[in-house]
């Protein structure tokens, strides 16, 4: 060999990357041990679900050069997890995903440290998704992309003239996976498409016309919906339907069999039942490697800047042949998540009673139940009880004192609205700005409405 | 142990009970097992794949702790084979895992015929002259072969197989078989006795699409010389007349006959791609010929005879506004269609086989009735050497990549992975592999590729500067993420070709880690 053997460390591989100038990367991008230590140290990062993309991720991220890992997610492991969930084992079955995620990882990769929690993301205060340099979220619902894309978004700050303050920009990487296909995308709140302004990529899922289900069923899934959604509730007055529990599931299965024999119709099965009744995503261990992979290689480079990064949708599918795509979204300018807010003006009278009614009327926004939040303090709480109790004199008190008496100021607001017929959790940046003080023009007021 | 069903649930409801089977029975060989070689098999493992032998002659170091999950502290100095070997089969015990401690390029040159035992060797990490051993080693014992390298932020998958024919390759969008531009006397009953103009609404909106469109065809061809709309006007007037016949605006039915009229125009007959298959110089069959080939050759005859030009009906009929009792009719009408032309088939499967001296009940009903129920999908995938393609490239092709901006920096890197391997063998390490004489690294790889270049007819060409410069960045380094990227997509690949379901990628998968501008080259 030409050179004498660099000395044996653990991080080899990665030093070449970290260590080593470069042309192809990040205008940041400053090489050095320095580097590496502090990707070890200061950067903390979440991984946002420990099903079949988080636990990959976590395992990535821990042999990519960082230390400071925490991982969210509220379920538990089920057997269906163990093709692909590889951090599991049967003996895990019932326990929390997180714990045992975090525990199998620091076990195996000496020096990293995880803190799991199990709970659900709407759970946990604004304060503590701060904290973190980068999410990774591995999920599998729209609805908490949604949530956790609005959380992100609702750091960022903007300038006056509307630029976004680079230090506010809380980057997010996510993926998605279906059977054979999946996805990466690279999301800097501010600069590139927040969730919000591609949600269109995401269709809502199709649902059978009930009267489909009623007079003309056809398939085996009409059949299965009738017995799940219609029959379900005329037998068995009041009681819930229970996806999870099988003696539920074998009685929808009999009752969609009985139907689809009355009518004909072939193709009724046990596991097109749970398939149907709980939208089952087919999911293996190849794509997650895939697409968990993506995104903690976007990570380390977010993190590092040790080479360019995805810009910013990347598509892979292996069903037929192999085929990747980047696409390089651009934000909805007038996105009510990622955008620089909006503008609510108030006379600096308005009590916060007041102003949490105006949010419920507004006609952008209806979001009801709100609980406030300016700069990281709760102004009104909704729940916990106690903290409902410790916020309520607030509750007759002018906004304009709460928020210190200054002109304008970045609110957050957490509510109900309704999407598309559901109640759904949402966090909404509000840029609230008081009339007559330090030349706000007193013009047409979101009060109005 | 949990139950296999419930554990398998999520992936039995893509591949199913008989792609699981394949996958159960495969024996599947690794050779060398840094991070991209275990992250394939673990993928594997997982999934219940049969039995499984790494392959690997090194000890574990430290550095492998920094890029490998399934090596860790008390590794350090043991059989890196073992020790992955160890960790997979927590992962799975229904798998049968076991290792050998062995250098790969050793067995290669040693004792080839120790791979013909498997059905698929992953051969991660190898130089190019161990590839192309290996390749011919594989290709005359018929064992197929999957590549997988990581190089910093590059990488390569390649599939060698001589040929693997698909006759489920499941595309995710196909037109549905519906004949509606060339019915057949059954269905055209169903439609004559079906009376469009019935008064009732409720009726009138419950008739499926596809009768309406037989029917209304029918009666264009009536009175235009039995010809079907084939000019832009015709096709405007036919819908026209759809529209017509709505009697309220809510009649999804009429809707989705208006959407669905493209079916009636589209030509007869099977599709280029189909007829490709039956004209490959396999379908003529003799003794030797592959299952496989027997029912293309039967299907070639169905096709002149019963068929009419048409491929066996498929059989199924996709959801559509209908009552019940006119969609259960109509799938019956299918159905039966379809079990005719596959009985046909059948028949003439067991001709062919009687006719080669083959046992005529050597291909199973199920096996027929698949092949007929797919037949307008049948993939066909065929894989050149890679010694073939490191000798001969397909020029034309290469030189389109080198000048086509979407493909610069993968070709770049394809010839960059090769380079390095000359590098290798001419200076004992990979540029950029210690630190150091980075900057004499660079020119010599520089010269390389520029030499292997003019040696594969590109001469003129050249590299960018900052790519080779990132390629001797990299020196060798073995990425975790990347390695993970890679030996999924080796796993994807090698489920498929074990399950011969979905249709594995073509050429090679050049991994492009800076922008995830990945490419497949077809050389």
């Amino acid at each position: 060999m030409a050179e004498t053997a660099t000395q044996p460390s653990r991080s080899r591989d990665l030093d070449k990357l970290l260590l080593r100038p470069g042309n192809l990367v990040e205008p940041t991008f400053e090489p050095g041990p320095g580097l590496r230590d502090d990707l070890k140290e200061y950067v903390k990062v979440l991984v946002v679900g420990a099903g079949g993309l988080g636990c990959e991720l976590l395992k990535d991220l821990a042999l990519s050069g960082f230390r400071e890992l925490e991982v969210i997610d509220m379920d538990r492991i089920e057997v269906s997890n163990l093709n692909r969930q590889f951090l599991f084992r049967v003996e895990d079955v019932g326990k929390p995903k997180a714990e045992v995620a975090a525990k199998r990882v620091m076990e195996r990769v000496s020096g990293v440290n995880i803190v799991p929690h199990f709970a659900r993301i709407e759970d946990k205060e604004l304060e503590f998704y701060s904290n973190f340099s980068i999410i990774a979220l591995g999920l599998d619902s729209i609805e908490a992309r949604s949530y956790i894309n609005a959380v992100a978004c609702s750091f960022l700050e903007y300038d006056a003239d509307d630029n976004p303050l680079e230090e506010t920009i809380k980057p997010m990487v996510d993926g998605g996976t279906e059977g054979f296909k999946g996805h990466a995308r690279v999301i800097k709140p501010g600069i590139t498409p927040c969730f919000e302004c591609t949600i269109w990529l995401f269709p809502p899922q199709v649902k059978f016309p009930l009267c489909t289900l009623a007079e003309t069923p056809r398939t085996a899934a009409h059949c299965i919906e009738y017995a799940h959604l219609i029959k379900w509730d005329e037998v068995h007055s009041g009681k819930t339907f229970d996806p999870d529990d099988p003696e539920h599931m074998k009685w929808v299965y009999n009752e969609a069999v009985k139907r689809a024999e009355l009518f004909g119709i072939p193709g009724v099965t046990y596991s097109l039942t749970q398939g149907v009744v709980k939208n089952i995503i087919p999911a293996i261990a190849s794509t997650n490697a895939i697409i968990s992979a993506a995104c903690a290689l976007e990570t380390l480079k977010i993190a590092s800047g040790c080479s360019k990064t995805l810009s910013n949708y990347l598509t892979y599918n292996g069903a037929q042949g192999l085929h990747t795509k980047v696409t390089e979204f651009v934000r909805e300018r007038d996105c009510l998540v990622c955008g620089p807010g909006i503008l609510v003006e108030l006379d600096t009278s308005v009590t916060l009673e007041k102003f949490i009614g105006l949010l419920e009327e507004h006609p952008k926004l209806h979001l009801s139940k709100a609980s406030i939040t300016h700069r990281g303090k709760s102004l009104y709480m909704q729940a916990p009880p106690v903290l409902e109790e410790m916020t309520r004199s607030n509750l007759s008190l002018p906004l304009f004192e709460l928020m210190g008496k200054i002109s304008k100021d970045i609110v957050h607001a957490t509510g109900t609205t309704i999407k598309n017929d559901k109640k759904t959790s949402s966090l909404i940046k509000l840029r609230v700005a008081f009339k007559g003080v330090d030349g706000v023009t007193d013009m047409d007021t979101a009060g109005g409405a | 142990m949990a139950e296999p069903k419930t554990k398998y649930d999520r992936q039995l409801r893509i591949w199913g009970d008989q792609g699981q089977a394949a996958l159960e029975k495969a024996s599947i060989c690794l050779l060398n097992c840094g991070p991209t070689g275990s992250e394939t098999l673990k993928n594997l493992v997982l999934g219940g794949i049969g039995s499984i032998t790494v392959i690997d002659g090194s000890k574990v170091e430290l550095g492998d702790l920094g890029n490998n999950f399934m090596v860790d502290e008390s590794s350090v100095g043991q059989s890196k084979a073992k020790c992955v070997c160890a960790f997979l089969q927590e992962l799975n015990d229904a798998v049968k895992a076991k290792f050998i401690e062995e250098y790969p390029e050793a067995l290669i040159e040693t004792n080839p015929s120790f791979f013909s035992q498997f059905t698929l060797v992953v051969a991660t990490q190898l130089v190019e002259d161990s590839m192309v051993k290996l390749d011919r080693i594989c290709r005359e014992a018929n064992v197929m072969l999957v590549f997988a390298r990581s190089y910093g932020l590059t990488g390569l998958v390649r599939i060698s197989v001589k040929e693997h024919t698909v006759i489920e390759s499941k595309p995710d969008h196909f037109l549905d078989d519906l004949r509606l531009n060339n019915p057949w006397p059954e269905l055209r009953r169903l439609a004559e006795t079906t009376d469009l103009q019935v008064s009732d609404p409720i009726s009138h909106k419950h008739i499926p699409y596809v009768i309406i469109l037989v029917k209304m065809a029918d009666e264009w061809a009536k009175s235009h010389g039995g010809n079907l709309p084939s000019t832009r006007e015709e096709k405007k007037e036919f819908k026209d007349l759809l529209k017509a016949r709505m009697i309220a605006l809510d009649e999804d039915n009429y809707k989705e006959a208006i959407d669905a009229s493209f079916k009636v125009f589209a030509p007869r007959g099977i599709s280029s791609d189909l007829q490709q298959v039956i004209n490959d110089g396999c379908a003529e069959v003799d003794s030797s010929s592959l299952d496989f080939w027997i029912m293309v050759a039967a299907l070639k005859e169905f096709l002149a005879k019963e068929g009419g030009g048409e491929a066996p009906l498929e059989g199924s009929i996709p959801d559509m506004t209908s009552s019940t009792e006119h969609y259960v009719n109509l799938q019956n009408i299918y159905f039966a269609k379809a079990d005719a032309d596959f009985l046909a088939i059948e028949q003439r499967v067991r001709n062919i086989l009687k006719k080669i001296g083959r046992d005529p009940n050597s291909i199973s009903k199920a096996i027929i009735k698949s092949f007929c129920k797919n037949a307008r999908k049948l993939k066909i995938c065929r894989y050149r050497l890679v010694e073939e393609e490191f000798n001969s490239p397909i020029l034309s092709e290469l030189q389109k990549y080198l000048t086509d901006e979407d493909y610069s920096v993968a070709v770049g890197f394809y010839i960059l992975l090769r380079a390095v391997d000359r590098f290798a063998a001419n200076y004992n390490s990979f540029p950029g592999q210690f630190n150091g004489a980075m900057d004499e690294d660079i020119s010599r790889l520089k010269i390389t590729a520029v030499g292997l270049l003019g040696d594969l007819g590109c001469n003129g060409s050249t590299l960018t500067e900052d790519l080779i410069n990132e390629m001797c960045r990299f020196g060798a380094a073995e990425l975790h993420a990347v390695a993970a990227l890679i030996g999924g997509i080796a796993s994807q690949e090698v489920i498929k070709l074990i399950t011969r379901q979905f249709v594995p990628m073509p050429g090679t998968f050049i991994f492009n880690g800076i922008d995830h501008k990945s490419q497949l080259l077809l050389l």
